[in-house]
């Protein structure tokens, strides 16, 4: 087992003096390269935050984070953009997409920002996703004009294109209906499965966690279970 | 940043009104620029052609001769201009330096002069005139003489004299008629009436004959030399710095137009002020409308600039991807504007043909390049600040929204 990341005590309060928030209170985790990993605990647990730290865009008040042997609290602004656009894939359950850009351009974009346009080689990656996920016949569509399903579709194929080593997904399946969300948890086990990536995946949903291979239950901001 | 020139570009095109209305804004704004760059050159243009069109430039007078010093008691100095010296004074050298003066940049051309006092005699009828001696072929170098001319020819020759209407009138002269002039210096000569000209100012019409150099140089015993060169100049606004190149280069006291009209430069200065004043309201309206719009767009594009940043977008692309949207807001904004602008001024008379009791003004001051410059500076100065908020989005509150 290789292991892709470990966070040490992570304790994040939000605000300051009367309204500070302790949400998490010192918890530890550690993801294996390749598992498949649902996020549990009540609401207001503290899950977001979690996943919002994994994936760098907040850095805890204290504690220790490492990920493919890199310090992600020591590391700048700079630092920690080219590491997610390398290692690390989001899908969040609202505002996933870019409105004014089709289904193919917003898959791409995480390889055309770091190349500085959109490259065939990557429009071409950017399809195969995009047919992988079933949407052969929304290639060119403006993403307004997809369902709710086929938004999360896009995301997770987005969330895919840099081939990252984690996939941090916060309630994916929220908004859809049961059909929906289990062909995108299909989708999602099957790229597990063929490509080793890693995926966390926070729910409230039981059948969605039971798909995983592993559950993390958080409570009161430490890993209970 | 390709991608970020798509990314700027999607923007503006998703919403079309918005950027339509926002362009046509800056446009306005572009095109009150060029119309008050247009107005205020033209108005300086008329005034100046109106006051100082007809004048020399840049004038060159024969010093006064020293005046005779009559020492009387000690620590007392008494100074006596004798009469009829000061007409004597002679730039002796003339023919010399013309070539010279003629070569400098920007010189278009030079009128040798022979100028004084004299009366013109016709029977009884006696005026006061003062004489100007001008070269042959050079009659409309500085004052457009020709342009003036109602009967006859301003064609100078030996024998000959023009004269103003109102002086014409005056001596009941006509043309072809012969009238006795007496130069101040007592000399005498019978000369033929060739050309009318009315210039419309009355001191002009009423005062002023013109003979040709030969003529003028017998009148005044004046053998060699001048007392005046004028000197004309493509551009006017260029005669302090010509006439301070002609005193260098020829050691003469080359004296531009502009010594004594100090109240006509304050003028033309406080108009031109006032051109500055409002072309700069118009150019801060674009700056602020620009900022505004760009400001709310910011605003409106959190979640995705949080997506974007997600995905791995840093933040100069951001920045890159808002600024780019002002510049390009700009540059639209300002060649719609610089382009209505002309259109507009189109049907305005050219600037040789300005007409009183209309807006004089000048299409070709309508500083078009430098409106669509500053504008679009302008437009990018103005989508800094909403592209730094832009890059400083925090992802997490943005996407959790
Ligand atoms: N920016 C913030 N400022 C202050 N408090 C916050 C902020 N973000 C989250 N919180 C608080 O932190 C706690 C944990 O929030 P978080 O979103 O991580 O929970 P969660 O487990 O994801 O809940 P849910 O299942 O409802 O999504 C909540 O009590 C929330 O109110
Ligand atoms: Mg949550």
């Amino acid at each position: 087992m290789i292991t892709l990341l470990e966070v040490r005590d992570l304790v994040k309060t939000y605000g300051t003096g009367e309204a500070a928030t302790r949400v998490l209170r010192g918890l530890s985790l550690r993801l294996e390269a390749g598992e498949m990993a649902a996020l549990l605990g009540p609401s207001g647990a503290g899950k977001s935050t979690l996943l919002t730290i994994l994936g760098t865009l907040m850095k805890p008040t204290s504690g220790t984070y490492e990920m493919l042997r890199h310090d992600m609290i020591a590391a700048d602004d700079r630092a920690l953009t080219e590491f997610r656009n390398a290692h690390i894939g989001f899908v969040f359950q609202f505002h996933n997409l870019l409105p004014d850009f089709t289904a193919l351009e917003n898959v791409v974009f995480p390889t055309a920002v770091r190349e500085g346009r959109e490259t065939p080689a990557a429009r071409t990656r950017g399809r195969d996703l995009l047919v992988r996920m079933g949407l052969a016949n929304r290639i060119d569509f403006p993403t307004a004009n997809l369902s709710g399903g086929q938004k999360q579709r896009v995301a997770v194929a987005r969330a895919l294109m840099n081939a990252p080593d984690l996939v941090l997904a916060d309630e994916p399946t929220g908004n859809l209906d049961r059909a929906s969300a289990m062909q995108v948890m299909d989708l999602i086990g099957e790229i597990n499965r063929e490509e080793g990536t890693t995926f966390l995946i926070s729910t409230h949903d039981e059948k969605i966690a039971a798909f995983c291979r592993r559950q993390i239950e958080v409570a009161d901001g430490v890993v209970t279970g | 940043m390709l991608y970020a020139l798509k990314i700027a570009i999607r923007y503006l095109t998703a919403n079309k009104a918005q950027t339509a209305l926002l362009v046509t804004g800056v446009a306005v704004g572009v095109f009150i620029f060029i119309f008050m760059s247009a107005l205020i050159g033209g108005l300086a243009e008329f005034i100046l052609s109106r006051t100082v069109g007809d004048i020399s430039h840049i004038t060159i007078e024969a010093e006064d001769r020293d005046p005779a010093v009559l020492i009387d008691v000690p620590g007392h100095v008494l100074t006596v201009t004798e009469r009829g010296r000061t007409r004597t004074a002679t730039l002796a050298e003339a023919e010399t330096w013309l070539p010279l003066i003629e070569a400098v940049p920007g010189v278009r051309a030079v009128s040798p002069q022979i100028t004084g006092a004299g009366f013109l005699t016709r029977g009884a009828q006696v005026s006061q005139v003062s004489v100007t001696g001008v070269e042959p072929g050079r009659e409309s170098a500085i004052l457009d003489l020709d342009g003036y001319i109602v009967e006859g020819t301003a064609r100078l020759g030996s024998g000959l004299i023009v004269l103003g209407r109102d002086l014409a009138d005056d001596l009941a002269l006509s043309l072809g008629q012969t009238v006795r002039l007496q130069s101040s210096g007592g000399v005498t000569a019978l000369l033929t009436l060739s050309g009318i000209f009315e210039t419309g100012n009355g001191a002009m019409d009423g005062a002023r004959a013109f003979v040709s150099l030969p003529v003028a140089r017998t009148l005044y015993s004046m053998p060699q030399g001048v007392t005046r060169i004028e000197i004309k100049l493509d551009d006017l606004n260029a005669a302090d710095a010509t006439a301070l190149r002609i005193r260098s280069l020829t050691g003469l006291d080359a004296v531009p137009w502009t010594d004594g009209a100090e109240q006509l430069m304050e003028a033309l200065n406080a108009q031109a002020q006032t051109g500055y004043f409002l072309k700069s309201f118009a150019l801060i309206t674009i700056v602020i409308g620009v900022a505004s719009a760009l400001m709310l767009s910011t605003y409106r594009r959190r979640p995705e600039i949080g997506i974007m940043r997600a995905m791995g977008a840093g933040r100069n692309f951001v920045v890159f991807v808002f600024v780019t949207q002002g510049a390009l807001i700009g540059l639209l904004g300002g060649i719609l504007g610089a382009a209505l602008g002309y259109l507009a001024l189109l049907p305005f008379p050219p600037r040789d043909a300005f007409e009183p009791g209309t807006l004089p003004m000048d299409i070709t001051q309508g500083s078009y390049g430098l409106a669509i410059t500053l504008t679009v500076i302008g437009a990018i100065l103005a989508s800094i600040l909403p592209a730094r908020a832009a890059s400083r989005v925090d992802p997490v509150t943005a996407i959790g929204q």
